[in-house]
């Protein structure tokens, strides 16, 4: 596992990988559609069950590409590897994205279940810091033109959003809320029928390659530009 | 069967669809085509230092 610190061994591991990430999540991104269509209307909530095969995985990424970019952080400012760095930089986009779309489709939810686009609960508004968190990542980085400097900065923002974790993952159960708690990863197992259990692993599984295969190969482009970056030093300092 | 008939729903679960794979979409070919290039322009660099 530490092997892969080393960038030259990182990139020949996921060489490899990388395709068949890409290709898993082609395949189950179709097989997952399909489920979630054929899968019977819900008795009390009707069609707009099927939003749940897309809301649910892309919160659960969402919380899980930050968990990445958090521990990322960790190690680019304890060791000050490049590699950590660049992993948690290419891990804020994608996390970004997701949790954009965990609010957006949440909020097309609501509309018809709850008869409001949003309500400021304990669950809705800690995944909009959330989101913020990744929007402030990314401001930051961008606002300082040295790049090491922007890293470290950065990963201290990304270390104080892990705190937000947790306050997602419980805040259906520390705080009355318009969210319904968990009925996946709970106490007693699955509250889930499998007709909509089924479905809704299938698009956690293709959502969670899909955030694999554009997370490694945004590591990777990192490597590379990063080289690129240093070789055209070299070269001006040469010439 | 696929059931496509989302009634009375129809637009809160399509835009919801729709919205989730153009997101998709964009994140993976923009992390597609930074590879490329990086990957090209890398490359290049190297060809140039032999």
């Amino acid at each position: 596992m530490f092997g892969l610190a080393n960038p030259d061994r990182f990139m020949r591991f996921t060489r490899p990988v990388t395709p068949v990430l890409w290709g898993l999540a082609v395949v189950l991104l179709a097989v997952g559609t399909w489920l979630s269509f054929a899968a019977p209307a819900d008795y009390q909530q009707g069609d707009t069950v099927r939003i749940m095969f897309i809301h649910v995985p892309a919160a659960t990424l969402g919380l899980g590409a930050y968990a990445a970019l958090g521990v990322s952080s960790f190690f680019a400012l304890v060791f000050r590897h490049p590699l950590a760095d660049a992993a948690a930089r290419a891990a804020a986009l994608p996390g970004a994205v997701l949790t954009g779309l965990a609010l957006i489709t949440g909020s097309l939810w609501g509309q018809p279940m709850w008869g409001t686009w949003w309500v400021w609960d304990a669950r809705l508004t800690s995944v909009l810091v959330l989101f913020l968190f990744y929007l402030g990542y990314m401001a930051l980085r961008a606002s300082i033109d040295d790049e090491q400097k922007a890293g470290r900065a950065a990963a201290v923002l990304g270390l104080v959003g892990l705190i937000n974790l947790p306050i997602v993952k419980f805040s259906v159960d520390w705080w009355n809320t318009l969210h319904q708690p968990a009925s996946l990863l709970r106490a007693g197992g699955t509250s889930l029928d499998p007709a909509y259990l089924t479905p809704l692993l299938t698009m956690m599984a293709a959502y969670g390659m899909l955030f694999g295969a554009v997370w490694l190969t945004s590591i990777r482009t990192e490597v590379r530009r990063r080289r690129v970056l240093t070789l055209r030093a070299r070269a001006a300092q040469e010439a | 069967m696929l059931d496509l008939d989302m009634s009375p729903y129809g637009v809160f679960v399509w835009s919801s669809w729709a919205i989730s794979a153009v997101a998709l979409a964009a994140i993976s070919l923009r992390a597609l085509v930074a590879a490329r290039r990086w990957k090209r322009e890398l490359a290049r660099l190297e060809e140039a230092r032999k």
